[in-house]
């Protein structure tokens, strides 16, 4: 069985991020994988461990060339190799484009399964997973709380959680799944895992030897601007009387 | 005139108040279709359910294949409308389903997708809140259908009657949607609060808590609200992941955000910092979730909020 973890490095999530030109400013805040990957990445390696040899994790990612740094976190958690798409015809590509460039080095990988997050805390659309699904033709299996793979039945058994309920939902290989927050819980790389990691493979394309041609995107931001920060309102001290004070304020505002 | 699709979505057998959203925004681009997926038998009722907002027309699709593989079903559904009839956009609700059903309608087509807008001009230019809320974005599709979800309550609906036309469509469903299949739902039993993105008031609780929510259901049920959690008060296992807010978990913009023993980390204001009144009660003077507040209460929840729903009550009766 050979599994495909999707993650992409986003600016530290407790970072302020800005705009520049159009384009999330990459270069001023500290970069980090994607704290939703982790839970991806975690769940690929406990099922490899549950089945034994013979199975492999492979990280995919794309972006600016830093981008290495967080695949090698994944690497360090444990997967075996990566392959990391970087390209100058890839700056401003959107969710579209992303997918494409990531189906495109799935199908020619020979993967049976591909974990990704739920969304990335910079760009928070929660598409690529579907899209990827879409753009393969392979089963959608995405928000999993739970996943059960049966390498011998070629089947995956997942939960989906939603907004509404929970699902319980199955499908043959090949399948893209995408697991949610608390599914898990991330391991931190050993330093055994961080010395490993420096000798696995990273195999790193440009757009062509990724079979794709650059397009433009499909979608474009036309301006941006910060938008005023909220002035600090009324701060009351409570002594006894907190909660009416609070009833009047809602009452003023005729919000009850 | 150009037409706009919007997806219908019914809460039981009524509209949804962000299906009365999407036809308000849809009236301004052009003549509103609402696509209404339903099982075998059920569309008629639900089309008959229409009778608000600028909705001209209703296309009702019935089949097995929703319930029973997912939202691949309704994007081959809607793929094969759009690229039969060319709208000239197409609005869903930004939701878990609605942003995976709008990316593989945009993968399908061919088209540009933009997620979360908090509203659309007629020249469809998107405005999006981003970073949390802090930055203002707009953005334009420059190819296809653009695809377009828009948040819970970002856009005032209007509630004037209608009389719309319906008719009944069929699709193919491709191999690819097939291949995955329902087994069996279990759907949450929701103790008759709202949904949390779509409710106009959110009352949240976090470590402050201590892990009893108590205080802070009773005075949403009081106000008609719905309950959140901050990661802090789901990462403890106190209240359901499915109810945190922030930046990981639900984005809200009601009417009324009330926060009770939240201290205001970037992961939880990224989730409800555009809330339009924003009300705190911490014991921490210092806690960042402060510089947020319209009104805030330094003080124990546990005395505030009991306090604060006898008040309301009191003026209710």
């Amino acid at each position: 069985m050979k599994i495909a973890v999707c993650v992409k490095q986003v600016p530290d999530s407790w970072a302020e991020k800005k705009m520049v030109n159009g384009l999330l400013d990459r270069e001023g805040v500290d970069a980090v994988l994607n704290d939703l990957d982790e839970y991806a990445v975690e769940e690929a390696l406990r099922i490899v461990e549950a089945h034994g040899e013979g199975h492999t994790v492979t990280v995919i990612s794309m972006g600016p060339e830093r981008t290495s740094e967080a695949v090698r976190k994944a690497l360090s958690m444990g997967a075996d190799d990566a392959i990391v798409i970087t390209d100058a015809g890839l700056v401003g590509a959107d969710a579209l484009m992303t997918s494409k460039v990531l189906a495109s080095v799935i199908s020619s990988g020979g993967f049976d399964v591909v974990l990704c997050g739920t969304e990335s805390t910079d760009a928070r659309m929660s598409v690529v997973p579907a899209m990827l699904s879409q753009r393969l033709g392979w089963a959608q299996l995405t928000f999993a709380g739970s996943v059960v793979v049966d390498p011998a039945a070629s089947e995956v058994t997942i939960t989906r959680v939603t907004e509404d309920g929970v699902d319980t939902m199955k499908a043959k290989f090949p399948v893209v799944i995408s697991v949610i927050e608390k599914i898990n819980e991330p391991r931190y790389p050993s330093f055994k895992g961080i010395m490993a990691a420096k000798k696995k493979t990273m195999d790193i394309r440009s757009l062509a030897t990724a079979g794709v041609t650059s397009e433009s995107a499909w979608s474009t931001v036309t301006d941006s601007s910060l938008r005023p920060a909220r002035s600090a309102g009324v701060k009351v001290i409570d002594e006894g009387k907190g909660g009416e004070a609070l009833v009047s304020y809602l009452a003023e505002k005729k919000l009850i | 005139m150009s037409t706009v699709y919007i997806v219908a979505q019914f809460v039981g057998d009524s509209v949804s108040k962000t299906t009365l959203e999407l036809a308000t925004c849809g009236a301004r681009i052009g003549s509103v279709t609402a696509i209404v997926f339903a099982s075998p038998g059920k569309g008629s009722a639900l089309a008959s359910a229409i009778t608000q907002s600028p909705i001209s027309n209703v296309v009702v699709v019935e089949s097995d294949d929703f319930a029973k593989h997912s939202v691949p079903a309704f994007s081959d559904a809607l793929s094969q409308l759009v690229l039969a009839n060319k709208p000239a956009a197409v609005l869903i609700t930004s939701s878990a389903f609605g942003k995976e059903l709008a990316g593989r309608v945009a993968v399908a087509t061919d088209s540009g997708i933009i997620t979360d807008a908090v509203d659309v001009a007629s020249d469809l230019s998107c405005t999006q809140l981003v970073f949390g809320g802090s930055t203002t974005v707009h953005s334009r599709i420059n190819h296809g259908t653009p695809i377009i979800t828009i948040r819970p309550n970002a856009i005032t609906a209007d509630l004037s009657p209608c009389a719309p036309v319906t008719t009944a469509a069929t699709f193919t469903l491709s191999a690819g949607a097939k291949s995955a299949e329902v087994i069996s739902t279990a759907p949450f039993v929701k103790g008759g609060r709202p949904e949390l993105a779509q409710a106009s008031v959110v009352v949240s609780g976090g470590r402050g808590t201590d892990g009893n929510f108590k205080p802070v259901e009773e005075f949403a049920d009081l106000l008609g609200g719905a309950v959140g959690a901050s990661r802090a008060a789901t990462d403890a296992g106190w209240y359901p992941h499915s109810l945190q807010v922030g930046q990981t978990g639900q984005t809200v913009s009601p009417d009324l955000y009330v926060a009770c023993g939240i201290s205001g980390a970037i992961q939880h204001r990224a989730g409800m910092q555009t809330s339009k009144t924003i009300v705190v009660i911490n014991k921490d003077a210092e806690a960042p979730i402060f510089e947020l507040a319209d009104f805030g209460v330094v003080g124990d929840l546990f005395a505030v909020l009991p306090q604060a729903t006898e008040g309301v009550r009191a003026r209710k009766s």
